[in-house]
């Protein structure tokens, strides 16, 4: 074949791979098209690798081959067997495997093209590299976080700050140098070491509660490092993928804050829960009111409407099959069962949705936070399994409060509530929660899947 | 690289990013998770990438790089379509048992 076919296969093949990614992408609007979509995307990856085996440079098969084969092995695992309780956890390893690959790729190119570089590109791929970098170990950290390896808590030194906004002034002073002197391997090493020490320092000040945010920026840098190697390597499909990546993280992020009320500068440099969970410390326990799985289970049968609000602890408990067991009892019963799911309840965008559709729960019961609020006023019970901070009447009511002004699921507007949780913790803004105290609230305190088992049996055994 | 070349580069991928925002803005909080592993996914095209750079003469230590390069995207792309897919075979409107 000739030179120029080969280019033309490469080409075309990457063509149609950007055409099959949008098709694929569009299809996720629904649920109905969504798993099709991603059928038609993975078709377009095929078609791109295998159309990418005849770029002109490739000569030799046996690197190429061993990466597939060692990336298949740890990939087919990472899809088919990790549980969806660990989703953000996987989540943002994968964020670090696409920071390392774009980082990679960059540094390859750099020692390739050296002096020869224009300026253009020496700019592109040091910032390739840069955001690489810092999606890498900065998603390891966040995978560290997630999984327990470091602590959730901020951790923060003081000036750390000041420290990050002079690393990051210094990066972007030598990306500037760079662009001076295209070929110079001191710099850009300098650019790389950088990048790998602010991946950790900008995550590791930021608490558990904030990993939503973090995980969709994180996204968004991966996406804008992809970009930049398109630009380096006049590779369009790399621009068009790193861009609705880019997008996308930027896009969910943005979501992410505002259902937290806060900015992104707030998010990131904030490192919230720090300083509150001191101030909560002085303050006053709220007086609750304890029922016993019997007690919940009455109240249950007698309801007409039950609302669930799930949380984090729902994940961590891995609650959601019995939750479902639960609801169907409650169905069977005739009690009308909705589901509230608040926008950063849980780790990542969308977490309690999976974790329901796992237990088989229709996503027709699932409703959003704008959707669901005004009917608590009319429900006769709510259950809030292992969430806090997203039904704390304080973010409505007391502008003093560090939540004040988030917008949160009026569980305290029911007639009932129960509250499923382990003892009285404090939530992650590390305030006490006054839904607790309410007249209309009961505590019922235990692991959330053992409690909800025991009340669904309580529930079958007054039947009879 | 020269001028010409970046501008049109600049243009695909404001295109794109426009592009992606209205769709991406289309999809249901619902499948906000499955989005995520889906671009993730799809994000891992830097595959592309990173196959040329292990498969060409280049050299030792460029060799190694792509490879590294190439394992880490392998790793995205296969787990990332495939975890994809376990997620939303699991939404349905009409739960089983």
């Amino acid at each position: 074949m000739s030179p120029e076919l080969h280019n033309l296969i490469y080409r075309s093949a990457l063509l149609i791979a950007s055409f099959l990614f949008l098709v694929g992408l569009r299809g996720l609007s629904r649920p109905e098209t969504a798993r099709r979509g991603t059928h038609y995307a993975a078709v377009g990856m095929l078609i791109g690798v295998l159309g990418t085996l005849f770029h002109h440079d490739i000569v030799q098969y046996q690197w190429i081959l061993g990466g597939v084969v060692l990336g298949t092995v740890v990939g087919v695992p990472m899809g088919l067997w990790i549980p969806m309780t660990k989703m953000p956890e996987r989540i943002a390893l994968s964020h670090a495997f696409g920071g390392l690959a774009v980082a990679t790729v960059g540094v390859a190119e750099f020692l390739h093209e050296g002096a020869a570089m224009s300026r253009i590109a020496a700019g592109a791929v040091s910032f390739e590299v840069l955001m690489g970098a810092i999606t890498f170990t900065g998603s390891l950290v966040a995978f560290g976080k997630l999984q327990g390896f470091i602590t959730g808590k901020p951790l923060t030194f003081p000036g750390n700050n000041a420290l990050n906004f002079i690393l990051i002034g210094v990066a972007f002073v030598a990306l500037g140098l760079l662009v001076r002197t295209p070929g110079d391997i001191t710099i850009f090493l300098v650019i790389c070491g950088l990048a790998l020490v602010l991946g950790l320092l900008l995550v590791l000040p930021i608490g558990g509660a904030d990993m939503p945010v973090v995980i969709c920026l994180l996204n968004a840098y991966a996406g804008l490092a992809a970009s930049a190697s398109g630009f380096v390597l006049d590779n369009d499909v790399l621009i068009i993928c790193g861009a609705l990546d880019g997008g996308s993280g930027i896009l969910l992020a943005l979501i992410m804050s505002k259902a937290m009320n806060r900015s992104f500068g707030n998010v990131l440099f904030g490192a919230f829960g720090a300083v509150d969970a001191t101030a909560a410390a002085g303050g006053s326990a709220v007086a609750v009111r304890e029922a016993s799985v019997e007690d919940a289970a009455e109240l249950l049968k007698i309801a007409g409407s039950v609302i669930f609000v799930p949380g984090y602890g729902m994940a961590v408990g891995q609650a959601q099959h019995a939750v479902r067991d639960l609801a169907n009892l409650l169905t069977a019963n005739g009690t009308r069962v909705k589901y509230a799911i608040h926008p950063v309840a849980g780790r990542m965008p969308g977490h309690m949705n999976v974790l329901l559709a796992e237990a088989n729960v229709p996503y027709d019961q699932l409703y959003e936070l704008e959707a669901i609020n005004d009917e608590f006023p009319q429900t006769d019970v709510v259950v809030v399994v292992g969430a806090n901070d997203v039904v704390h009447p304080a973010a409505r009511t007391t502008p003093s409060s560090p939540i004040y002004g988030m917008p949160i699921l009026n569980a305290d507007a029911a007639k009932a509530v129960l509250v499923l949780k382990r003892g009285m913790s404090v939530g992650f803004a590390g305030i006490e929660n006054e839904l607790f105290g309410l007249p209309q609230t009961q505590m019922v305190f235990g692991d959330a899947k053992a409690t909800l088992t025991k009340m669904a049996a309580a529930f079958k055994g007054g039947h009879g | 690289m020269d001028f010409d070349h970046v501008l049109f580069a600049l243009y695909i991928f404001m295109l794109a990013a426009f592009l992606g925002v209205q769709v991406i803005a289309k999809v249901p909080q619902l499948l906000h998770t499955p989005l995520m592993a889906f671009t993730n996914a799809i994000s891992g095209v830097s595959l592309v990438a990173s196959l040329v750079i292990a498969g060409a003469e280049r050299g030792l230590v460029s060799s190694i790089l792509g490879t590294i390069a190439v394992f880490a995207a392998t790793v995205n792309v296969v787990g990332g379509f495939l975890i994809t897919d376990r997620m939303l075979k699991m939404f349905r409107k009409k739960g089983g048992s």
